[in-house]
């Protein structure tokens, strides 16, 4: 332990206040400022002359130990205290005296939590959909008017959604081919089923797997680049310019990449089949002997269109999902920086959860349909 | 120059700027440039627009590494300087940034006991309360520790960032551009503040400023950056009689001299 900084010698009702009254000593003369707080004397004199250093904080822990000593109705004489120093504790007295201490903000129960939750989430369904409206609104308005739409818009983010994800969606589809090919391969050797290989591969890839796996990589690359763009917008107050120049932000950031993504969305899918069933096919060649030529003959024998054409159709339906909630939670950034990080990754889940759940409903509808 | 700055003792100069060299690439910024700071005064840094005074600032608070000469801040070399040291060295002053660059995650309060937390190892309530005397130092009233920085007006964010730049006590301060976007009043209340904090705490202040206003009202001396380097250095009512041809052109617009009448 360091020198002592309060100290009262013998019997002297006098306390030394000494050395560095500074925050690195701020614990060390919180430990013994008890000395100070059980003074005793009329008055008490506490004698400064012997601090070397007093910074706020030093003078702060002097004013809280006086004003526990005038609460018990002792007076308090501090003497000696260098002038600078005497100033200091001054302005600390002057803006601590006027303090009305402020309560922190109540703490919530559980039900007022759940509570306040469930309205932030229903206010965000309704938020959603709302959204949808004014963007069908929109949309509807620029059809009748046709020059509104913007072209040029609409190719750049054809390139930025589409061809520029061509690369990744290729890729990734190629592997799950691979993947089903070899997982459901090994069964139907074990049954010598091996030609059934192409039915497997190729009916879960159009149907299921390809929309699917391009709708969940699109929705967190493109997606989130929306909720990002529109909500650094929104910081930026860019939105805000659009609107006084007379340019409605629907008509420039959200139609040109809900079509935008209409389009890309469907022909990214179509990629994704080709590519996931040709990885199904090398795996079908090496590891269970169909060739590509048996493989390629036995896909319009087995496989009917429609399991391509509702594989294609859902496509447009999440490219909406993942283009709105990308938009919509562009709209939610409200404030700062870190808003749009946090709208960002709940653009992300909400949009890949809502995507799942669309191919779910899609499936009841389909199966009730009996396609 | 026509300024011979009066002979001070070593241990009265907090920041001793010489032949400093800034560059970016081939682009020279500054050359040869000297500069002193004595403690306990409020120092303008001004200058056209592209003369390197942010750029000046982010060297002396070891934000960007100079390409030659040295600066000496509270007599410790930092041109070359340790990591360890560096972040030794980061303690002993404070700087408000010109946007405020409050975490906007983090309540005013939480913002001010971020270099309380890393820095000092005092338990959490003791930290609350000095916290508390932070931001009442810089005139916010108490009930704004607990708001995010987006819920205070541009003057109040520049109060927290004050506050948060006094946070561990130190014996200098950067401004840069305090009173940039703020109305006439809230400037002149952010002045007063300044003036306040170096009477009763005896700060130095140093601050990049383009408000003519309270360079008049605030600054002991003010360097007038030109030229790669500092072209004079002295008090506001000196260096708006400069003969200097930039400082003469800066003097001599209609805001400058109006600015000169209100003083």
């Amino acid at each position: 332990m360091a020198e002592p900084l309060i100290t009262r010698e013998g019997a002297t009702p006098v306390i030394q206040l000494k050395g560095r009254w500074t925050i690195e000593n701020l614990v060390q003369l919180q430990k013994e400022s008890h000395i100070l707080r059980s003074a005793e004397g009329v008055p008490v004199t506490l004698d400064g002359a012997e601090i070397q250093q007093m910074d706020t904080n030093g003078a702060w822990l002097l004013y809280q130990a006086r004003a526990a000593l005038q609460e018990r109705g002792k007076q308090v004489e501090i003497r000696g205290l260098p002038t600078k120093f005497t100033h200091l504790l001054e302005l600390v007295s002057k803006r601590l005296d006027q303090l009305e201490r402020p309560s922190p903000p109540p703490k919530q129960n559980i039900f007022e939590q759940i509570g306040r939750a469930l309205a932030v989430q229903t206010k965000d369904i309704l938020g959603l959909l709302n959204f949808m409206g004014e963007a069908t609104m929109a949309f509807l308005r620029s059809l009748a008017n046709p020059r509104r739409i913007r072209w040029r818009m609409l190719g750049k983010i054809l390139e930025d959604t589409g061809v520029k994800a061509l690369g990744i969606v290729g890729l990734l589809s190629f592997l799950l081919g691979i993947v089903i090919a070899y997982q459901g391969g090994v069964q139907l050797m074990t049954y010598g089923a091996n030609i059934f290989i192409v039915e497997l591969v190729t009916i879960t890839m159009l149907r299921e797997l390809a929309p699917l796996i391009t709708a969940i990589i699109i929705a967190g690359r493109t997606g989130s680049a929306y909720t990002a763009e529109i909500g650094t917008m929104r910081v930026t107050e860019e939105i805000d310019a659009l609107q006084t120049l007379g340019i409605g932000p629907f008509d420039l950031l959200v139609l040109p990449k809900v079509l935008g993504l209409m389009l890309a969305l469907p022909l990214l899918t179509v990629f994704a089949d080709v590519l996931g069933i040709f990885g199904g096919m090398v795996m079908a060649s090496t590891v269970l002997d169909v060739s590509f030529f048996d493989f390629l003959q036995r896909v319009p024998q087995s496989v009917g269109l429609t399991h391509y054409v509702v594989g294609i159709a859902k496509a447009p339906a999440f490219a909406i999902i993942i283009s709105m909630v990308g938009c919509y939670q562009g709209f939610q950034v409200s404030g700062g920086a870190d808003s749009v990080g946090r709208q960002t990754t709940v653009s992300v889940v909400q949009s890949i959860f809502l995507v799942i759940v669309a191919d779910a409903a899609f499936s009841i509808v389909f199966s009730w349909m009996g396609i | 120059m026509s300024h011979t700055p009066t002979p001070t003792p070593d241990s009265d100069i907090i920041i001793d700027i010489k032949g400093l060299k800034s560059a970016f690439g081939s682009v020279v910024i500054h050359e040869g440039l000297d500069l002193q700071v004595r403690r306990g005064e409020i120092v303008g840094i001004v200058g056209g627009s592209g003369t390197g005074k942010t750029v000046l600032l982010r060297q002396i608070t070891l934000l960007t590494e100079p390409a030659g000469g040295s600066i000496r801040l509270f007599g410790e070399e930092i041109v070359g300087i340790s990591q360890t040291a560096a972040n030794r060295l980061r303690r002993r002053f404070g700087m408000m940034f010109q946007q405020g660059a409050l975490f906007s995650s983090l309540t005013v309060g939480e913002n001010v006991a971020v270099p309380l937390r890393e820095h000092t190892r005092l338990p959490g309530r003791l930290i609350e309360e000095i916290c508390l005397l932070k931001v009442l130092l810089s005139g916010l009233p108490a009930d704004a520790t607990h708001k995010l920085p987006k819920q205070l007006s541009g003057g109040m964010l520049k109060r927290a960032a004050v506050a948060r730049a006094l946070a561990l006590d130190p014996a200098l301060i950067f401004l840069d551009e305090p009173s940039s976007g703020l109305d006439p009043i809230s400037a002149a209340s952010l002045d007063d503040l300044i003036l306040q904090l170096r009477e009763s705490l005896g700060l130095t202040f140093v601050m990049v400023s383009h408000d003519l206003d309270s360079l008049w009202r605030i600054t002991d001396r003010v360097a007038f950056l030109g030229d790669k380097k500092i072209v004079e250095l002295a008090n506001m009512q000196e260096l708006s009689q400069s003969s200097h041809p930039l400082i003469r052109e800066y003097f001599s617009n209609p805001r400058a001299r109006a600015a000169k009448e209100r003083a």
